[in-house]
């Protein structure tokens, strides 16, 4: 589904990605774990088409596709999203009417007639169970005056809206007490299928426990130093990260 | 050399079109005065702070002079059809280049509401018009609308008793038809409301033809106790028409005022909204959105004067602006020293879509009173690149992205509008004007 090869990315001519390769299959769920400053949300903003970042080497092979050369909406509309760290607030567009908007634009795309109101409620109303969340919420303005909790959450709905083949969720559990992480974990679990691929980018382990991966990457210093399975995210957890700083140096 | 003899001409011309007044209705008196007290202070120019930024007497100087309009215009009732859009179920009084048109106005006949033109009004010699007139502005001292006053011919009178709700809004149409030659006209409005008494009123303003026009407007209000009183006012001029507005408005007690400032379109517009907020325990609110493009000049002078105690005061101006367009905001809030228990807000929010547009952009507080809550801020900016990136993120292409961003922006002063056909012609256009190229 998702290859990435020799990934180099900067900002602001500061280099961040040094070279990460990762492959992703259907059905898989890999997360990205690593210190802060080791480049995981550059990774995810990569992916998702961020313009600030400038990508120096590398390519990104999506479903045959090359992701490099799509605009963000493109790659929405090819089923990518990504669950944002800090999710963004926008005063006078309510969720609902904006993702009526995205919903309909991401049909369009793929050949399918736009969903008119009845239907679209009713989508709406399961995915709303999904990672329950209250109507109420979707009507205000997208993001205004939310808790962090709030934000999360609608991200995950957002998610589960748009139905995408490939789901990046930055740090999505920063900031969430373990209520608000379960619903947002729960979500994700019932989101996932054999079609569909999930890379989890956090600093801890603890979500993990709720949504489990089969693979974990370490990203240090703007490569991937070490893969393993949910058994490395555990002993990160114990260990820290300087164990992973110290091989990776030695190596050098 | 030239710019002098400009200035005579323009000055002749209105001493010619002063002299042809009927000098003996006791109005003329008022009228008088204000042409005497603008022969001594002359129009403004950029030398003067409050009209730093915009030189409208430039404008009207080399385009203009103030000889009558031309001709019974040829507008017809489709015309103000469409400029009082779909689903206004409005009574509807309309004024041909600044003269009452009875033809294409409705026939209002309403217990406790007394309309009639100005003209008729000074003709004849109604006493609670004169009772009325020119009250609620004597302290305003700006030399357009000492030229607006010295030259007051027509516009609505507008008296609404005690305890009177009026069931629909009253809409006041402005048209001008510049199709035979440039045209400079005036229109003066008074609009009195009674104590309890309830009405919405629109002004709407319209031009048509291809010559240039340049109108002097101006509406005293006075707000009876404890009165509910919204004031709408939609300018969607054509890009040669010029005009500059006074609003002049006084607020008994427990009276909540309400006033809304549209504007699309024009060359240069210059609004004056002065509110007096006289009585005790009232509330002001102040809604402007300017949405506007290539060369336009909308210029927002506001003032918020705090006279009594316990009184609330809201302000929200929003802007956008495109290719070459102008904007100024300049709102002051006077608090009083009697003042006490105030709260006043004022907001002025812009945005630029290009690197050639320019908002200055000042807010204003005095303060004399010492128990008082107070906030002032205002911000420029262009759209922010993390909204428009999440709302791509979710598969909308960059232009709809802008435009859906833009219209949110919009969206909060429209909102407040408590007209549904109003509401709905508002968003339409914004989103018309939004969804073109960018």
């Amino acid at each position: 589904m998702l290859t990435i090869k020799n990934l180099h990315a900067s900002i602001e001519d500061k280099s961040i990605l040094k070279g990460v390769n990762l492959v992703v299959k259907p059905g898989e769920v890999h997360a990205i774990m690593g210190p802060n400053g080791s480049g995981k949300s550059t990774l995810a903003s990569v992916l998702a088409g961020r313009e600030d970042y400038v990508v120096t080497a590398g390519s990104i092979n999506f479903q045959g596709k090359d992701l490099l050369e799509m605009a963000p909406e493109e790659r929405a509309r090819e089923g990518v999203f990504l669950a944002f760290q800090y999710p963004i607030e926008i005063p006078g567009v309510s969720t609902t009417n904006f993702m009526k908007t995205a919903l309909n634009k991401i049909r369009e795309y793929r050949g399918l007639e736009p969903l008119d109101a009845v239907s679209f409620l009713k989508i709406m109303k399961e995915k709303m169970k999904l990672v329950e969340i209250d109507q109420s919420l979707l009507s205000r303005s997208l993001n205004e005056g939310f808790s962090g909790g709030e934000k999360k959450r609608n991200e995950i709905f957002q998610m589960a809206m748009l139905e995408p083949t490939l789901s990046i969720l930055d740090e999505t559990d920063s900031g969430l007490d373990i209520d608000a992480l379960k619903v947002v974990a729960n979500g994700v679990n019932k989101l996932k299928s054999k079609e569909n691929s999930t890379i989890v980018v956090t600093h801890y382990q603890r979500l993990l426990d709720y949504i489990v991966p089969d693979f974990v990457h370490v990203l240090y210093n703007g490569r991937i130093v070490k893969s393993g399975t949910k058994e490395l995210a555990l002993e990160l957890e114990s260990k820290g990260y300087d164990w992973i700083k110290e091989e990776a140096e030695a190596t050098v | 050399m030239t710019e002098v003899a400009e200035r005579n001409i323009t000055l002749e011309g209105l001493h010619d079109r002063f002299g042809q007044l009927d000098a003996m209705v006791p109005i003329h008196k008022i009228r008088s005065e204000a042409f005497n007290h603008l022969n001594n202070i002359g129009l403004p120019k950029v030398k003067n702070e409050e009209y730093k930024y915009t030189n409208v007497t430039k404008a009207l100087e080399k385009n203009f002079n103030f000889a009558p309009a031309a001709s019974p215009s040829k507008i017809e009732q489709t015309t103000i059809d469409e400029i009082t859009f779909d689903g206004l179920d409005a009574y509807r009084l309309v004024f041909i280049n600044g003269h009452f048109s009875p033809d294409l106005s409705d026939n209002i006949n309403v217990k406790g509401v007394s309309v009639m033109n100005v003209a008729k009004a000074i003709e004849n010699i109604d006493k609670d018009f004169l009772k009325h007139f020119g009250t609620v502005s004597s302290k305003n001292d700006d030399a357009f609308f000492a030229l607006n006053t010295s030259l007051t011919e027509d516009g609505a009178y507008i008296n609404i008793a005690d305890n009177v709700v009026l069931d629909k809004p009253l809409a006041l149409c402005f048209i001008i038809d510049s199709s035979d030659k440039s045209t400079y006209t005036t229109s003066r409005n008074l609009i009195v409301t009674g104590v309890n008494s309830q009405v919405d009123i629109l002004e709407i303003f319209a031009t048509q033809g291809s010559e240039g026009s340049f109108s002097n407007t101006a509406t005293e209000i006075v707000v009876g106790e404890n009165a509910h009183v919204n004031f709408y006012k939609i300018q969607n001029n054509k890009e040669n028409a010029y005009q500059v507005d006074t609003t002049q408005v006084s607020q008994s007690r427990s009276s909540v005022f309400s006033t809304y400032t549209f504007t699309l379109n024009g060359a240069i517009i210059r609004n004056n909204l002065n509110v007096a907020i006289a009585g005790e325990g009232c509330e002001s609110h102040m809604y402007g959105l300017y949405v506007v493009d290539d060369k336009t000049h909308i210029d927002n002078h506001t003032v918020a004067d705090h006279i009594s105690p316990n009184s609330f005061s809201n302000e929200l101006y929003k802007g956008i602006l495109e290719d070459n367009a102008k904007a100024v905001f300049n709102g002051k809030v006077f608090v009083r020293k009697e003042a006490q228990k105030t709260n006043a807000f004022q907001s002025n929010k812009n945005i630029l879509l290009s690197d050639t547009a320019v908002i200055n952009t000042k807010p204003q507080l005095e303060i004399w009173a010492d128990d008082v809550k107070c906030t002032h801020g205002c911000t420029t900016g262009q759209l922010d690149d993390e909204a428009l990136f999440y709302l791509r993120s979710r598969g909308l292409d960059k232009d709809h992205a802008r435009s859906f961003l833009l219209y949110a922006f919009a969206i909060e002063v429209i909102e407040q509008v408590k007209l549904d056909p109003l509401k709905e012609y508002l968003k339409h256009i914004i989103s018309e004007r939004l969804h073109k190229d960018f």
